[in-house]
């Protein structure tokens, strides 16, 4: 019951995330609030985890950075801050959550192309 | 004094008009019948009483249903009449407040008593945690985990010194019962009021598990 009653503050969908799944080579454009400007912000890299129903589901992205310095990034799919998600890839994958990808490098970390 | 009596649905996340993520806790506040009035003149300080969750009438005692003017009059005893008729509720809680003049036995009391922007208190009772150690219930650190240390890693120490004063003093925190008491959750902001479905979203936690019976006040200290 109080899972129904709870369905009354779901926050609306955010259109501009599409379906996502792990291993999706994805730009993330999020807005960025600096002082009294806002400016778009894009983060490039691999789904490597999506967690969480309703207003909590989150979805990590993980890119190399310079000097090859990992770095995850948890965005909230329904935060009205996403501007924009781009999936510019799938990849063939065998499980839900990519965390092996954190302890490989170079061209140990690519994940195989699947067309869909 | 505005005041609501509810219960705690969960807590869940939503965002304000910036894109910010709130915390909030959802409380299922009202509807709720004034069920009393009381005045300086008749009981010595004024407020009011609200009822709330509705129950089958069975589950009240005579003297409950007699209250809220369910039972039929007798030759002993009048039928308490209301303005307007009363479900069998099972929560009277009691409100003090010195406006007491609008209030007819019966109204309707709604969230929308409550804005957003409104701050508020929550009473409710804490999940019980039994008999509780020192670390759960006063922080205590513990003792240390190595150097040939046993049976003495969530002990709580010394209770005293020596001869001198020879006595354990009074209120050292000790290990004992835990949770099972009345809490007050202050200044909370109202997030949303839905008065449709009777739903409030305070930011922060309350007292209790869910389904737990609280009380919704304006918050004393503002």
């Amino acid at each position: 019951m109080s899972q129904q009653l709870m369905q009354h503050f779901e926050a609306p969908a955010n259109d501009n995330v599409p379906e996502l799944r792990p291993g999706d080579q994805v730009k993330v454009h999020i807005k960025i609030v600096e002082g009294d400007r806002e400016r778009v912000q894009v983060f490039p890299g691999t789904v490597i985890r999506q967690r969480g129903g309703g207003n909590d589901a989150t979805f990590t992205v993980r890119r190399i950075a310079s000097h090859g310095i990992g770095v995850e990034r948890t965005f909230l799919r329904k935060s009205p801050r996403l501007e924009k998600v781009e999936v510019t890839r799938h990849s063939h994958i065998r499980r839900a959550r990519l965390f092996f990808l954190r302890g490989r490098t170079g061209k140990r970390a690519r994940l195989a192309e699947k067309r869909r | 004094m505005k005041g609501i009596l509810g219960k705690k649905v969960g807590m869940t996340q939503l965002y304000d008009d910036k894109g910010n993520v709130v915390p909030v806790t959802v409380i299922e506040a009202g509807p709720c019948y004034v069920t009393q009035i009381r005045t300086i003149e008749h009981d010595g300080y004024s407020g009011i009483q609200l009822g709330f969750d509705e129950v089958k009438a069975k589950r009240l005692t005579k003297p409950e249903a007699g209250h809220l003017g369910l039972l039929k009059a007798t030759e002993k005893k009048k039928r308490r009449q209301f303005a307007t008729k009363v479900p069998p509720l099972r929560r009277l809680r009691e409100f003090r407040t010195s406006q007491v003049d609008g209030y007819a036995l019966g109204d309707m009391v709604r969230v929308d008593v409550f804005q957003p922007g409104d701050h508020v208190d929550v009473i409710g009772k804490t999940k019980g945690r039994g008999f509780a150690g020192v670390i759960k219930r006063h922080h205590f650190g513990g003792g240390p985990a190595t150097h040939g240390q046993s049976d003495r890693q969530r002990a709580p120490g010394s209770v005293g010194s020596t001869t001198t004063p020879g006595r354990t003093l009074k209120g050292l925190r000790m290990a004992g019962r835990m949770g099972n008491a009345r809490v007050t959750s202050q200044n909370l902001e109202v997030v949303r009021v839905d008065v449709e479905n009777n739903l409030l979203a305070v930011k922060g936690s309350v007292p209790g598990p869910k389904g737990a019976f609280v009380v919704v006040k304006e918050a004393r200290k503002q």
